[in-house]
């Protein structure tokens, strides 16, 4: 049990480490966005888009909302689901343990 | 890997849609006939969703100061098999196209075949192998993920080279070059995505075992499941 816990906070950790050292490392970089960059790329060599997108959020500010708002849809029906499943198992755990006593730990 | 609106020639953008329709056709019938068959997992099924809706739309800082988002489609492929993320990968590239202006409709056919199936597929082949060569869940997990998005946007490069090839250089000249642009600020987005897809998994053991085992993800256990939590 203390073991999985240690691993769980290790990974989290590293996770955690991965995307913050980068920006503590090079302080000063931009961190473009490498689809942005690619467009650049494509644009150099004189390619022009042939269309434009239907709907463009009129400013930085605007987009970072849409894209949080994509992240909290994501995040909270995974938490849902995620925490519908550890209900359940709880749940169904008092009925056994009242059989098999001291089963865990 | 999101092409942007018009930057593919009307002629690849009109080919990466045929290519790529037949596996989104396809990946609706088996979300309908998993939900059919397996109703108990549709939960499951919102869960794989979810995690890709939530990693596509976070854009991480990498090395060489360049920033890139992750795909999460492998979690997905690793518990129902690659069609149903053909389905779900596409609805979360058309919302990025509509509401985000992230990506377009005139390249949705080029990155759905990138995102929601060549990723999939990738990271199923790949979970495949490393089970199959003794590694047990986790480890599969984890080379599912990474390998997933890493092919992503490795044909996301192609994709691009393809239609863009380099005068001097050509085809191969300029697949180096999207390449260099996309796949080494990957490869960090890759391996955190692994860790996250290892500690889905390992909450979705413990907690939803019983699906699990019905997907054949894990064995089934003869005695009734002791609790180790």
């Amino acid at each position: 049990m203390t073991r999985r816990r240690l691993v769980t906070a290790l990974l989290v950790l590293a996770v955690l480490a991965l995307f913050a050292l980068p920006l503590l490392l090079d302080g000063g970089a931009e961190y473009a966005g490498t689809d942005g960059q690619a467009t650049a790329v494509i644009e150099e060599s004189g390619y022009r888009p042939w269309v434009e997108s239907v709907f463009s959020p009129s400013s930085a500010e605007v987009e970072s909302g849409l894209f949080a708002l994509q992240a909290a849809l994501g995040g909270g029906v995974l938490g849902y689901v995620l925490g519908r499943l550890r209900g359940r198992r709880q749940a169904a755990r008092p009925a056994r343990s009242e059989q098999l006593p001291a089963d865990d730990t | 890997m999101h092409i942007a609106e018009g930057f593919l020639p009307v002629p690849h953008a009109i080919g990466w849609v045929v290519a790529a329709a037949p596996f989104v056709v396809h990946g609706a019938r088996a979300v309908a006939t998993e939900v059919r068959e397996r109703p108990e997992s549709t939960l499951l099924l919102g869960a794989a969703g979810a995690f890709t809706f939530v990693l596509s739309a976070i854009k991480l800082p990498s090395l060489f100061g360049s920033s890139s988002h992750p795909t999460g489609t492998g979690a997905g492929a690793v518990l129902f098999r690659p069609p149903v993320m053909a389905l779900l990968g596409t609805v979360v590239l058309l919302f990025q196209a509509l509401l985000l202006a992230h990506g377009g409709l005139s390249t949705l056919g080029a990155n759905a075949f990138a995102f929601a199936v060549v990723g999939p597929w990738a990271g199923y082949g790949a979970y495949r192998l490393t089970r199959a060569l003794g590694a047990g869940l986790l480890p599969g997990v984890f080379v599912a993920l990474a390998l997933a998005d890493l092919a992503t946007y490795g044909t996301t490069s192609l994709q691009l080279a393809l239609a863009f090839p380099d005068p001097a250089s050509g085809l191969a000249g300029a697949a180096v070059k999207f390449l260099g642009v996309f796949a080494v600020t990957q490869v960090p987005l890759a391996i955190g995505e692994g860790l996250l897809g290892v500690l889905l998994f390992r909450v979705l053991t413990v907690n939803a075992r019983p699906e699990l085992e019905r997907l054949g993800v894990l064995p089934p256990e003869p005695t009734p499941t002791e609790e180790r939590a």
